[in-house]
């Protein structure tokens, strides 16, 4: 018998502008000692078939209408609160996607880590910690001892979800639910952390539920595929019929979606558009500390017409890299040579208008749009303000731009939240194409995407680049777009460019042991899942 | 974290200069002066109690006599009661003040938080609105007019409870406590309402209740640290102002306090009295709001490591 099964889940959130059915009859099984993952977008209703089987879902709005899950000869959709509260944290635990928001900021970690053996199962305090530090320990924590009294700031992403995977294994669970758990975290750590599942979950003979949008991810671990679009589960199978034989258009259209293949590039000698010779860019800490050398000592060109792929993991100093240029980051030391033009000796209105020929487009198409500014208002700004236009042929030019990223003229009296995080990108690739610029710094502009998004934003972005001649500089952690997109790449690691070449060099030929692991960690390049033809 | 106190405490230098001066010279700029009700006074006695209150000096001159005086912690003679320093009166008023916002801060925490938080447990329901309801009532309800409601009510109709008076019947300090502290009551219950809706919605609350913890730790443990921190940053400004505004109260319950005489002060022209109660007040509600910056800052642990690690 399985672990877990779901026959007929259908979850509805009820609302004042009607009832939205979220989850419409999904079933699956989860087998013990083996990884089901559910695939699909956002609003595709994976999380919160997940979240309604442990009572998650706030109630109101959130409403079970029908369906059964079946965990060890119970109906967990009939049970209690009461008895709910008893199975999660002991047979069924969670782990969620983001480590930095899912701690208690407040809480030590220990205090955290010992609190489902307390209430479950009554330990006192010392026992408990004894414990939490063993299982800190199997995660791969080091000195657990010590960290168990510090608090969740002062650790990093990856280890931030060790802490929650030692949590959430602590009173030994049957089922794991993780929760797109390697979304928010660079791919080095990534890939650890899905060995780590893998391996835990291998020894402690439990079942574990893997929810993400990435395809890509769970073609290593999954034994169980399960695909959902629209509330529903559209195909399901092993991996290997899924990515070989895939039935279903949407499944289909996912896999395509996956960033694969190289540019066709031209080798042709083109001439240097900027060029950045010894740059440095330190930021001083408060106090006596060492300078944090965000970017230290770095030089390369950028040709004309290019998009430049430029890699590495957070911290590694690459978004500050990508400011600096546009001067938007205060330089320390170095030069910035644009067309021929020092940008390190502009001040004033001569930086200003240069600052049209340069423009950046941001990671969160969320937070980097105007929510007060209609789509008209924030593409007329840049137009009016470096004098592209007068205000005569200004709705022209708009409409024009609209044209350019996609996006249907009837839009432009809307506001950025009435938008799709997609259009919202499209948003602000227009924004920073009104000015006409030669050079685009894109600062990981598809990280916050889905993945089918993901794929029309860049080529987008591809086509855009060939029709306006644009140069650019594509920042990205994401090995698997930067081949996709980039001529030329950049390796960047603790502020200091590692590597560089053509996309095919670096891919089939990395020199250095850093390019190697980041190229190792991309998902699926274990396995021979098709799309990874080296 | 020494650091950091001592850096505000100097910021706090110039505030309290820039108000003393803007009082010293409003106050002069009134018209009358601290003499001018006396019903028969000869020109001969003005100018000598004038002189002995370095009146008749050219104001620059005055300011900087007051300036010096005040350098040594002295805030002169008051003009209005012969023989007794500012000083003597302010620390005769004082504790009764003191305690009076003592206990009204005491009301607006307990009734406050309880009703914010119980408020934020089920946002949009009847159980966030009646007590919302009233907070926004205790808001736009002036002192002046509920202190003589809870008299009406409590003192003469249903005769359970003194009407004024501090310390000589039992009971006479709880009407005026929850007249100052209503209004408090109420800020304090929106400020916990918001902070707390706030941290329910954090992913880590999603956590807490994943691990089956039951509600009342989720609350307890895990949201009220974090959804209290506005209420422990308002507690500073709300503490000196239940000084400052404690005179309406003090008047309608008939309260020897601090307030009474600022008042007084005012309609004297008792200069030295305004004056040296302002600069007192002042430095409360700096210190005041320093403290309680402090503590804020020290319930959250990311802040309190970086204030006292320093270099961090």
């Amino acid at each position: 018998m399985s672990l877990l099964t779901v026959n007929n889940l259908e979850v509805s959130f009820v609302t004042r502008n009607g009832t939205q059915k979220a989850v419409k009859g999904v079933s699956f099984t989860v087998e013990t000692q083996q990884i089901t993952a559910i695939i699909g977008e956002s609003g595709s209703g994976k999380s919160v078939s997940c979240y309604a089987l442990l009572g998650l879902i706030p109630s109101p709005p959130g409403r079970i209408d029908g369906g059964v899950a079946n965990f060890k000869g119970q109906n967990l959709l009939t049970l209690s609160e009461a008895e709910l509260r008893k199975i999660r944290g002991s047979d069924i635990a969670m782990i969620f996607q983001d480590p930095m928001t899912c701690l208690n900021p407040y809480l030590t970690i220990g205090e955290q880590l010992i609190e489902p053996l307390r209430i479950h199962r009554n330990l006192s305090r010392a026992d408990a910690k004894l414990r939490a530090v063993e299982l800190l320990d199997e995660v791969g924590i080091r000195s657990p001892e010590s960290t168990f009294d510090s608090f969740p700031h002062e650790f990093s992403g990856g280890m931030r979800q060790r802490v929650m995977i030692a949590m959430a294994l602590i009173n030994e669970p049957r089922l794991l639910i993780a929760d797109e758990p390697t979304t928010a975290l660079d791919v080095t750590i990534q890939a650890q952390i899905l060995r780590l599942i893998a391996d835990l979950q291998k020894h402690r003979d439990i079942g574990v539920l893997f929810i993400s949008h990435d395809l890509a991810v769970v073609s290593d671990i999954a034994d169980q595929i399960v695909v959902m679009e629209q509330g529903e589960v559209v195909e399901s199978g092993s991996p290997d019929a899924i990515f070989n034989h895939a039935q279903h258009p949407y499944t289909q259209k996912l896999l395509a979606a996956i960033p694969s293949g190289e540019r066709e590039s031209s080798d042709s000698k083109k001439d240097v558009l900027i060029n950045i010779r010894n740059l440095r860019t330190w930021f001083q800490p408060s106090g006596k500390a060492d300078p944090v050398k965000a970017v230290d000592d770095v030089s390369f060109d950028i040709h004309r017409g290019e998009i430049l792929g430029l890699v590495g993991e957070s911290g590694s100093g690459k978004s500050t890299l990508g400011r600096s240029i546009m001067r938007l980051a205060p330089i320390t030391s170095g030069q910035v040579t644009f067309d021929g033009t020092p940008l390190t000796g502009l001040e004033g209105r001569k930086l200003k208008d240069f600052r049209s020929r340069m423009q950046m487009i941001f990671q969160d198409p969320f937070a980097s749009l105007n929510p007060r500014m209609t789509v008209y208002d924030t593409l007329a700004e840049p137009l009016l303000l470096h004098g592209i236009c007068q205000r005569s042929n200004l709705d022209q030019h708009i409409a024009k731009l609209m044209d350019d990223v996609g996006l249907a003229r009837n839009f432009i009296r809307k506001y950025p939240h009435e938008f799709s995080g997609g259009q919202r990108q499209r948003i602000a690739i227009g924004r920073a194409l009104a000015t006409r610029p030669e050079f685009i710094v894109a600062d990981e502009p598809v990280s916050a995407l889905d993945v089918t998004i993901q794929a029309q934003i860049l080529d987008l972005l591809m086509d855009l680049g060939r029709e306006h001649n644009l140069t650019m500089l594509f920042v990205s952690h994401d090995m698997a777009v930067i081949r996709h997109i980039a001529d030329r790449i950049l390796v960047m690691y603790q502020g200091k460019i590692v590597e560089s070449g053509p996309v095919k060099q670096v891919f089939n030929h990395p020199e250095m042991p850093y390019t190697q692991s980041l190229l190792a960690s991309i998902p699926g390049a274990a396995t021979s899942v098709p799309y990874v033809g080296l | 974290m020494l650091r950091f106190i001592i850096s505000r405490l100097l910021q706090a230098i110039p505030v309290i200069f820039i108000v003393i001066t803007a009082t010293f010279f409003l106050v002069r700029a009134a018209p009358g002066g601290p003499f001018d009700a006396e019903k028969v006074v000869l020109p001969e006695v003005k100018r000598a109690l004038e002189a002995q209150y370095k009146l008749d000096l050219p104001l620059h001159e005055q300011y900087f006599a007051y300036l010096s005086d005040l350098a040594q912690g002295e805030l002169g003679p008051s003009f209005k009661y012969p023989g007794r320093s500012v000083n003597e009166i302010l620390f005769s008023g004082l504790p009764v003040t003191a305690e009076l916002g003592f206990y009204a801060l005491l009301i607006a925490l307990v009734i406050g938080v309880t009703a914010g938080v119980f408020a934020s447990l089920k946002p949009n329901t009847r159980q966030d609105y009646i007590p919302m309801g009233l907070a926004m009532i205790g808001i736009c309800m002036p002192s002046f007019l509920l202190g003589p409601l809870l008299v009406l009510v409590f003192g003469i109709y249903l005769e359970w409870l003194p009407i004024s008076g501090w310390g000589s019947i039992p009971g006479d300090k709880i009407l005026p406590s929850i007249t100052l502290g209503a209004a408090y009551a109420a800020y304090v219950a929106r400020l916990s309402r918001a902070g707390m809706l706030e941290i329910l919605s954090q992913d880590y609350i999603r956590t807490a209740r994943a691990k089956g913890l039951p509600e009342w730790l989720v609350v307890g443990k895990h949201a009220l640290r974090g959804g209290l921190i506005p209420v422990v940053a308002f507690l500073g400004p709300a503490f000196a102002g239940l000084l400052a505004g404690s005179f309406v109260v003090e008047t309608i319950f008939q309260i020897p306090g601090l307030g009474r005489f600022y008042v007084q002060a005012a309609f004297n022209r008792d200069y030295t009295m305004i004056l040296g109660t302002t600069v007192f007040l002042s430095s409360l509600i700096v210190l005041f709001n320093l403290v309680s910056d402090v503590a804020a800052a020290w319930l959250n642990p990311r802040l309190r490591s970086q204030l006292s690690g320093g270099s961090q």
